[in-house]
């Protein structure tokens, strides 16, 4: 068993309505960031044997569903035990 | 009499308006759970009603958009049946890919809860005697239309893009409150026409909807 974790980030092009309301809230707090994106993560158990397999297993899953290519970007990582 | 199908998943909740909208108009509706498998021939249109599908999980729509009643529709897509969307149900035929563009976060980050006044901009199969001008009620949290620029372009340039705000409430790009894929026989709205059927419901300007689309 291998673990992947999918982070998937709102594109830089789209309005992150979370990320500013985030931001808002810092600001008020005496905490100002640059900036503060909010994004997902999910992540895959895979039953494959090699972190290769696993990473393919899991690009093909957050293809077909976990990210919207039109808003969203990702990227893949092994998760370690 | 000619049959309609709703489409229905976890978490829609508009289905008995259309119910009542498709019976209004003198059809026979009936339901499509999504588990099911469908054959389109013995339906005049179907729709895709609003609600919180797979409880608006990961994105709105995007599980909806998996499911076998969906990839039934897309046959039934592909035959040139009309299919009509609606809040929810255009968020589901957007990430389907049955529709471009993708519905995000309205700009002002609340749920808006309102009438639209809304421009028609192309004939489609669900508009062919409405007015240029219509109200329409809207419901949604997420109902900012959001696609590329080089999208966008051939949208305006292929008359896809069915309805615009008069008073942009959500930040849509362009003001879009509705579109069409490129066959025209598929179309997405953010506002509720089913909630605009009869003069008690405080408009009507939803009933030609629900009654032309027969093929």
């Amino acid at each position: 068993m291998i673990k992947v974790g999918v982070k998937i980030l709102p594109r830089l092009e789209v309005l992150d309505t979370q990320g500013r309301a985030v931001e808002k809230t810092l600001e008020q707090h005496g905490r100002k960031v640059d900036q503060a994106r909010v994004g997902k993560y999910v992540e895959l158990q895979v039953n494959e044997n090699s972190e290769a397999g696993a990473l393919k297993k899991a690009q093909e899953i957050a293809e077909f569903v976990l990210y919207n290519p039109l808003i969203e970007t990702f990227e893949l990582e092994i998760v370690k035990a | 009499m000619k049959k309609v199908g709703i489409l229905r998943f976890w978490g829609t909740n508009c289905d008995r308006d259309i119910w009542q909208a498709a019976e209004v108009c003198g059809f026979k509706p009936e339901w499509l759970w999504q588990d099911d498998s469908f054959e389109a021939k013995d339906y005049a249109y179907f729709v895709v009603p609003g609600g919180f599908s797979y409880g608006d999980y990961l994105r709105c729509g995007s599980l909806a958009a998996q499911t076998p009643a969906m990839k039934s529709l897309r046959e039934a897509s592909n035959k040139g049946f009309p299919i009509i969307g609606i809040c929810n149900g255009f968020q589901i035929l957007c990430e389907a890919k049955l529709l471009p563009g993708v519905l995000v976060r309205n700009e002002s980050q609340r749920f808006i809860d309102d009438w639209a006044e809304l421009k028609v901009e192309n004939k489609s199969p669900f508009t062919q005697s409405v007015g240029q001008r219509i109200r329409l009620p809207i419901a949604h949290g997420e109902g900012r239309f959001f696609a590329g620029d080089d999208e966008l372009k051939k949208l305006e340039d292929n008359g896809q893009i069915w309805m615009r705000y008069m008073d942009n409430p959500n930040g849509s790009l362009k003001d879009i409150a509705g579109v069409m894929n490129d066959q025209k026989n598929v179309c997405g709205l953010m506002p509720h026409p089913e909630r605009a059927l009869l003069e008690w419901m405080g408009g009507v300007d939803g009933h030609p909807f629900f009654l032309e689309a027969a093929r």
